[in-house]
């Protein structure tokens, strides 16, 4: 299943109707030593970029939007114990959130990986 | 010149010229004038400002410790010299918040150390590094029990200090809060049979002060019975404290309280000193600073500040608090009184308070007056005096004895009452005398 | 080693009176009674005073060395306001004393009030705040509730610059405000084509500090004033930065409405490692029915606590605020009087300059206007050339025996330091400053990695925050 991303810096993976959610690799590396994850309660409904939670580091709390609206089905406890996930392996074993969607169509809004990475090269 | 000033008018004109301009007023090219000469005095030399504010401290009278029997948030009692001396270090006094931790180890440290024996006082698992006050402490308390669950509702006992009360009206009063004061029962306790009925699905604390504002010793078993599901807060007096079981036992969610007890002067009320206390499950929502150990790149320990993205300086907007400067001088200066005083200590000062204060009762008693509450007192207790006890106070006091403090100020119910107090500082002699003024005609 | 495991079974460090009054044992119920006593040290008195010199010697202060916080006025503390403070009359008085018996103690609130009033160009205020972010909370309560009485339900906005103190927007939400961040102009200035946008008749209050975080004067200020006021809405002013101007300009000719100042900064109280301080609150009359209870007033020659304000926000704290605080800063206000005054001012700004000339010979300068007190270090080209971070520079200044400026802040300038040297630093002081951040800076471009891993010199060397956070160690524990 292909991957999307959001210019806000989260990824998507879809299967079905369920997105899971997490941050890019270029994301992590501007956030530094991962110390928190505040993962939202499961049942949560979000619209597509609204505040979905926030990503600690020592000096910098970052908020998380959702990439598409839905409803949380699933949070990756591990990161209660393991935040540095989200730095070693951030789309991988470091996803976030696992998101019911209410409106797919919203993936065309997008970015697909090539899109994404020459917008990470204009932040930069 | 001028003693704090150093620059000699040669090096000005030095600097001026490195700056590359020639008066110090093309410094201020982009700021208009609006005042010629600020009308106040010019600036004194020490020897006059010193008697100057030595004769304004003498229109302060200052009573004698033993003869003071009120507290009502402010206690007098004794404090070690060395708690004095130590404490007014300039290593400790002119340091600003430990920023660099790696040259604010003695802040961190001492910071850390304090936490600790606040954990230890109320037998909760997490303090932060200090508050303004107690009040500001409860009023930020409340603001925290919002966080938790998001309800609206505050049960707070009548006992819990009026201007605590009033404090934290003023801090909750642009978050939707309500406030619904629960009245005492007779024995002076916060009638648990009320709170239990004003428990609705919106009600988000329950405040309770132990010993209560009256003195009484409440029992927050039976508090925490009838309030299981709402958040707990105790505010707590430290001594107390070491004699009482703390609140962490019976299910307290946060606890806070005034460090003033522990070695700080009266101060005619400040600063003093908020300590605030939680479990591990809620300290992300908590405000303040916090002080972790950890360890350097060789492995040596140290201290520093941790779980910063609560605070303002990251937050913003979205921080557990405005909280910035707090009052940590005073925080480490409960830290040295308690090393001071030691476990022991602390007790003796808590059995000698007792005991003085049960003797007082009596005494007084012995007079014909009454207690208001039949409950267990600690060192402080309400007694019904007579309807021109105001003025009776202010006869007593020109004779160098502060007495009870007139609960008309606060109560309308009470207001022939009088809440008085004792420390270890009291004597028997003392309290002898005070009972024989309070008797005597034409006082 | 901490205290706690210092500590031996049986040490006392004090001794306690014989008295009079039998000792009695507890009459209350047994389940409240403390079963397990808290484990608090027991040492003599040396093993104290060893333990907290031992901590003392760790700590860099302002009597030690140069300390250029921005933003923290760390100016010398006098002693004689230590002194001054610790009077028995002042500190031996309980707040709840008749007032007929505490004129002495209520002389000092009003005057200093008076004297600050002068200073501030300000109507009233109360000394109740105990900091800085407390008196903007109290502020801003005041704004609310100005609104509120005119039965103005709108205003819920409070403009807040995005080079604002962290304080302000965490004042203002506490106050029940949405917020709502005014983008500056480069120079962290306001934008008046941003402000005119974003003014309407839901903005309560417009929260400004001047001059700014980046040191810098508001010029457009009277014009400021107008816009705000004309949208019907307040003008609120930091005083964290009043140390640049008194005796030339005040804000409330300027046209705030409510003025909150920072005894500990600009008049001279210790920091005391992060408190006590004391945050004062001026207003203009109209707001003047809303402060805290009590107000002291003064009336036939008596001071006294004025209760009776039905508007008042209420209470901010107990009792009347810091007072010990408000004895130092009179005493220093009596000691500078309005010459001494003006001159601290004059003398911060032209050593805030002065060290800003030496040090845009080798780093660049966020703004190039002339600053005020305090001025920003733009270290971007730097880090990009060198891989050396700010924070690594500020941790390198340690290990030459200063203290290191404000990095990271404000937010707007990319690696910023923010150096503030206040007038009491000698010129001899801030040619040694410059001289070392030089080297610091050739070192960098040298042998990058002296710099990468300081602190040497320090009682501990670089700390692991990181762990600390994700794992935290709240407090001392007992092995085992």
């Amino acid at each position: 299943m292909m991957k999307k991303y959001a210019k806000t810096h989260e990824w998507v993976q879809v299967e079905g109707k369920v997105a899971t959610v997490g941050i890019s690799n270029f994301a992590q590396d501007k956030l530094g030593d991962v110390v928190y994850v505040d993962l939202p309660q499961v049942g949560k409904v979000v619209k597509k970029g609204e505040t979905l939670m926030s990503i600690e580091s020592v000096k910098a709390a970052s908020d998380v939007y959702a990439p598409v609206s839905g409803k949380v089905l699933q949070v990756n406890e591990k990161l209660n114990d393991q935040p540095e996930l989200v730095n070693k392996d951030p789309e991988g074993e470091g996803w976030l959130v696992k998101i019911e969607m209410t409106n797919p169509n919203e993936l065309n809004e997008l970015l697909d990986e090539g899109a994404y990475k020459k917008h990470c090269e204009e932040e930069e | 010149m001028h003693p704090y000033i150093p620059h000699t008018d040669e090096e000005i004109q030095q600097m001026l010229h490195a700056i590359g301009v020639e008066h110090i007023d093309d410094l201020y090219k982009d700021v208009p004038i609006t005042v010629k000469e600020l009308k106040i005095p010019k600036g004194l030399d020490e020897f006059t400002v010193l008697s100057t504010l030595e004769s304004i401290a003498q229109k302060n009278a200052v009573i004698e410790k033993k003869n003071i029997f009120m507290g009502a948030g402010i206690y007098s009692h004794y404090i070690p010299q060395v708690v004095e001396s130590v404490s007014s270090r300039p290593e400790f006094v002119t340091a600003y918040t430990p920023y660099q931790a790696e040259v604010s180890q003695g802040t961190l440290q001492a910071l850390f150390e304090y936490q600790t024996m606040i954990c230890e006082l109320t037998g909760m698992e997490v303090a932060n590094s200090s508050m303004y006050d107690g009040a500001s402490a409860l009023a930020e308390a409340i603001l925290m029990a919002h966080r938790i669950n998001n309800k609206h509702k505050v049960l707070i006992s009548q006992a819990v200090h009026p201007e605590y009360i009033q404090t934290s009206r003023t801090y909750t009063c642009a978050q939707k809060l309500s406030f619904q004061i629960v009245p005492l029962n007779g024995s002076g306790m916060t009638d648990t049979a009320v709170l239990k009925n004003s428990i609705d699905d919106d009600s988000c604390a329950v405040v309770i002060q132990y010993p209560n504002f009256f003195g009484i010793v409440e029992d927050l078993r039976a508090i925490k019975e009838v309030a299981k599901d709402l958040v707990f807060i105790v505010v707590a007096e430290p001594f107390a404290l070491t004699v009482l079981e703390p609140p962490a036992t019976f299910g307290a969610d946060i606890v806070v309280g005034d460090g003033q007890p522990l070695g700080i002067p009266m101060s005619y009320g400040g600063p003093t000193v908020g300590f605030f206390a939680t479990l591990e499950k809620h300290v992300r929502k908590m405000p303040g600073r916090l002080i972790g150990e950890t360890t350097d790149v060789d492995g040596n320990k140290g201290y520093v500040m941790i779980l910063q993205t609560r605070e303002q300086h990251i937050r913003r907007e979205k921080a557990t608090s405005n909280i910035c400067t707090n009052h940590a001088l005073m925080a480490v200066r409960n830290a040295i009184f308690m090393g001071v005083l030691g476990p022991n200590g602390m007790k003796e000062v808590a059995y000698k308070s007792y005991s003085n204060a049960h003797y007082l009762a009596e005494r007084i008693q012995q007079k014909g007056y009454k207690l208001i509450f039949d409950g267990p007192f600690f060192n402080e207790f309400a007694v019904r005096m007579t309807d021109d006890y105001d003025s009776k106070w202010r006869k007593i006091f020109q004779h160098g004895v502060l007495a009870p403090l007139p609960l008309g100020w606060y109560f309308n119910q009470y207001k022939d009452g009088a809440l008085a107090c004792a420390t270890e500082v009291n004597t028997k002699e003392s309290i002898d005398k005070f009972v024989e003024l309070l008797g005597r005609d034409g006082i | 080693m901490t205290i706690f495991e210092k500590s031996v079974t049986g040490r006392k460090a004090f001794r306690f009176p014989d008295t009079a009054i039998e000792k009695r044992e507890f009459d209350i119920p047994n389940h409240l009674l403390r079963k397990k006593a808290p484990q608090l040290p027991e040492l003599s008195e040396p093993d104290v005073v060893r333990h907290y010199t031992d901590l003392a010697s760790k700590n860099y202060s302002v009597d030690k060395g140069f300390y250029p916080l921005g933003s923290c006025t760390m100016k010398y503390n006098p002693k004689i306001n230590e002194y001054t403070a610790a009077l028995r009359g002042f500190s031996q008085i309980h707040p709840y004393q008749p007032w007929e018996f505490t004129q002495g103690a209520l002389q000092i609130i009003f005057e200093l009030k008076e004297f600050l009033c002068e200073i501030t160009g300000m109507d009233d205020m109360t000394l109740q705040p105990a900091a800085g972010a407390h008196g903007e909370l109290t502020g801003m309560l005041i704004a609310r509730a100005y609104h509120l009485s005119k039965g103005d339900f709108k205003r819920h906005i409070a403009l807040v610059p995005d080079s604002a103190h962290g304080t302000n927007p965490a004042s203002a939400a506490m106050a029940g405000f949405d917020v709502v961040e005014l983008k500056s102009t480069e120079d962290g200035l306001i934008d008046l084509a941003e402000l005119k946008k974003n003014l309407s008749d839901e903005v309560a209050v417009l929260m400004l500090t001047n001059p700014n975080t980046l040191g810098l004067f508001e010029k457009d200020i009277t014009e400021i004033a107008k816009m705000v006021h004309d949208a019907g809405a307040l003008l609120y002013y930091d005083g964290a930065n009043l140390n640049a101007i008194m005796g030339r300009v005040r804000p409330g000719d300027m046209g705030f409405d409510i003025v909150h100042l920072n005894l500990h900064k600009t008049f001279s109280a210790p920091h005391g490692m992060g408190g006590p301080g004391s945050g004062p609150v001026g207003v203009k009359s109209f707001l003047a029915e809303f402060l805290p209870i009590p107000v002291i007033r003064k009336a036939d020659d008596k001071y006294y606590p004025d209760f009776n304000l039905p508007k008042s926000i209420g209470r901010v704290r107990s009792f009347y605020g810091n007072f010990l605080v408000m004895v130092k800063a009179y005493t220093y206000i009596l000691t500078m009087g309005r010459d001494g005054l003006t001159h601290a001012s004059r003398m911060a700004v032209l050593n805030a300059n002065y060290l800003r000339t030496l040090i845009s010979r080798f780093l660049n300068i966020a703004s190039p206007r002339t600053c005020m007190h305090e001025f920003v270090v733009d270290g971007s080209e730097f880090v990009r050339q060198t891989g050396v971070k700010v924070l690594d520079v500020a941790k390198r200044l340690l290990d030459y025996g200063v203290h290191a400026p404000t990095v990271y802040f404000p937010l707007i300038v990319h690696e910023a330091m923010m150096i503030e040297p206040t007038e009491t630093e000698s010129k001899d002081t801030l040619d040694m400053f410059s001289k070392i951040l030089k080297q610091i800076v050739e070192e960098a471009r040298t042998k990058p990695d002296i710099v990468k891993n300081a602190p040497y010199k320090t009682p501990v060397r670089r700390l692991d925050d990181v762990t600390a956070t994700k794992k935290p160690v709240y407090r001392f524990k007992r092995q085992g």
